[in-house]
């Protein structure tokens, strides 16, 4: 740490950034945690039991869990061995591998999910090729089934899932796995014993990241899905922007945040116990 | 060894794969964009630019474009000296929580937009603001300083300190030190943090469809509209422009600071 610079003033320099932060992001969560709990006359729990003793908004919670739980799995199956190969493959293939990521990550998710609008529709690509493979005689509906937002959720959240991988994958040194190897550990062994646990804390960031943001996605199913597939973020808008039912949008946006911090304390949690394992 | 042939095999199958699965959206898109079909059948009847001509002729979408481009622009010009600033104080400041404050000005990136946008609408209806354009930078600087903030604050970890003292040895004040040598060390932090904050916001939609209203729209929410009211190929058209662009500034990005650095978004 250098002498000269004047670590206790420098501190300061932090004031602005964070005092915007409290003033225009946390402050305005806690008033919204806050007034969740107000009714007519004083505190109040009656937006929460209305949430909670209504069947109808498990099948909400249940409907935005299970799509963020399909979604997030099919990118770690998918993404991890993308992320290896793109660790271990030099030159041309590991840049074309990360173009093939990046480039989708920038454009927006809007322009993506249109495109897989136009990719989904009965007589689309999607359908027109698997035909023309043979592989199916009739067109599947794909567009306004969870089939097709599953496929363009994927598609939208991947580079999330993969990016974080491949940062810890690529420090994993390859000489490690040459060791297991001289000892006799198998392709298999080497993986599970050597490979994967030096890589989990990428797979913990991943995980965290595309399941956090899948909770909450609502271009993607708006497009592809349509808003008759109920989840908590599709709600909330239709309380605020239609309805301006602000009690029970409130309580929905507060479960909803609920789920988003237990995914991060979890996810943070999990990082600092996996922290000296990732040391190499 | 033949296990380690297969799995090696199968890995690049799925690596091959995966690269088609997230190139081939946005080249359908923009093949769809120069069709001169109004359904969006592949191969088209004919190639045209009638989607392009159709796209200057939408007000609309002109109008909400030069909106966003505003917000983006102002917002992550504001995100930087924040996020800067905060990222010298967290790497170089010696107080407690360091680590706290780096997690509490990342943590935006983690909530829900749609929750955030709720409450900022409230809050900015509770201070009685209602003008379009400055709600929109406020809640758009809340989801650009994330960028910003751990991009910078990576790349001071690796910078030499050692540098300013020479700088100050040399006669230099502190702020000079810190504007003549630390900025111009900082720069490709800045470009691809600047660059991912100032994409996220151009493409943001939950946190600005509760801060604009029936005649401010940003792009986003404007092309939802369109979509809804009229699904023909000129969002095809301006989605082509907008992959143009991204693909204009990441090419200009990785000249001057490489790929691997874009991909710590």
């Amino acid at each position: 740490m250098s002498s000269a610079a004047p670590a206790n003033r420098v501190a300061w320099l932090a004031l602005p950034g964070v005092g915007y932060l409290l003033l225009a992001f946390a402050l305005p969560l806690a008033a919204l945690l806050v007034s969740s709990f107000q009714g007519e006359e004083g505190w109040t729990l009656a937006g929460y039991t209305r949430f909670f003793g209504d069947s109808y908004n498990y099948t909400v919670l249940w409907n935005t869990l299970r799509s963020a739980l399909w979604i997030t799995a099919i990118c770690l199956l998918i993404g991890y061995p993308t992320a290896f190969v793109m660790s271990r493959a030099s030159g041309w293939v590991q840049g074309t591998l990360l173009l093939a990521l990046i480039l989708p990550l920038s454009v927006g998710v809007v322009v993506k999910a249109f495109a897989w609008t136009i990719l989904l529709r009965g007589n689309g690509i999607v359908n027109a090729t698997l035909m023309q493979l043979g592989i199916i005689s009739e067109p599947l509906r794909l567009l306004f089934t969870e089939t097709g937002l599953t496929i363009g959720a994927v598609h939208v959240f991947l580079p999330f899932m993969v990016l974080p991988i491949f940062a810890v994958a690529r420090q994993i040194d390859p000489r490690l796995t040459d060791a297991a190897a001289s000892l006799g550990a198998g392709t298999l062994r080497r993986f599970t014993h050597v490979i994967w646990p030096l890589s989990l804390p990428g797979v913990v960031v991943g995980v965290a990241f595309v399941f956090s943001m899948t909770v909450s996605m609502y271009v993607v199913p708006s497009l592809l899905i349509g808003d008759r597939f109920k989840t908590l973020p599709v709600l909330i808008a239709r309380s605020y922007l239609f309805m301006r039912d602000r009690q029970t949008g409130g309580t929905m946006a507060v479960v909803l945040l609920a789920i988003a911090i237990i995914v991060v304390v979890a996810s943070a949690l999990l990082a600092r116990r996996l922290q000296p394992e990732a040391r190499i | 060894m033949n296990t380690e042939r297969w799995a090696r095999y199968a890995l690049n199958v799925v690596a091959a794969l995966v690269t088609l699965f997230m190139l081939a959206p946005l080249l359908v898109t923009v093949l769809v964009s120069f069709s001169s079909s109004t359904v969006f059948n592949l191969p088209p009847p004919e190639w045209s630019l009638r989607w392009y001509a159709e796209l200057a002729r939408k007000d609309g979408l002109v109008s909400a474009l030069t909106l966003s481009l505003y917000v983006a622009v102002i917002s992550t010009a504001i995100a930087l000296v924040l996020g800067t600033l905060t990222a010298i104080a967290v790497e170089q400041g010696r107080f407690r929580g360091r680590e706290a404050v780096l997690a509490f000005m990342v943590s935006p990136l983690m909530m829900p937009g749609l929750v955030v946008g709720v409450a900022l609408l409230q809050a900015l209806r509770e201070i009685g603001l209602r003008e379009v354009f400055p709600a929109l930078i406020v809640g758009h600087v809340v989801i650009t300083l994330p960028y910003i903030t751990r991009t910078v604050h990576a790349s001071l970890a690796l910078f030499n300190m050692s540098l300013i003292d020479a700088a100050r040895t040399l006669g230099l004040s502190y702020p000079q030190a810190i504007l003549k040598v630390m900025v111009p060390g900082l720069a490709p932090a800045f470009l691809t943090s600047g660059l991912f904050a100032f994409l996220a916001s151009m493409d943001n939609y939950p946190i600005s469809i509760f801060l604009t209203d029936a005649r401010n729209k940003t792009l986003p929410i404007e092309i939802l509209r369109y979509l809804e009211e009229t699904p023909d190929p000129t969002i095809a058209a301006i989605s082509a422009c907008l992959i143009l662009f991204t693909i204009i500034v990441l090419v200009v990005a990785e000249r001057l600071v490489g790929i691997k650095r874009l991909a710590q978004f």
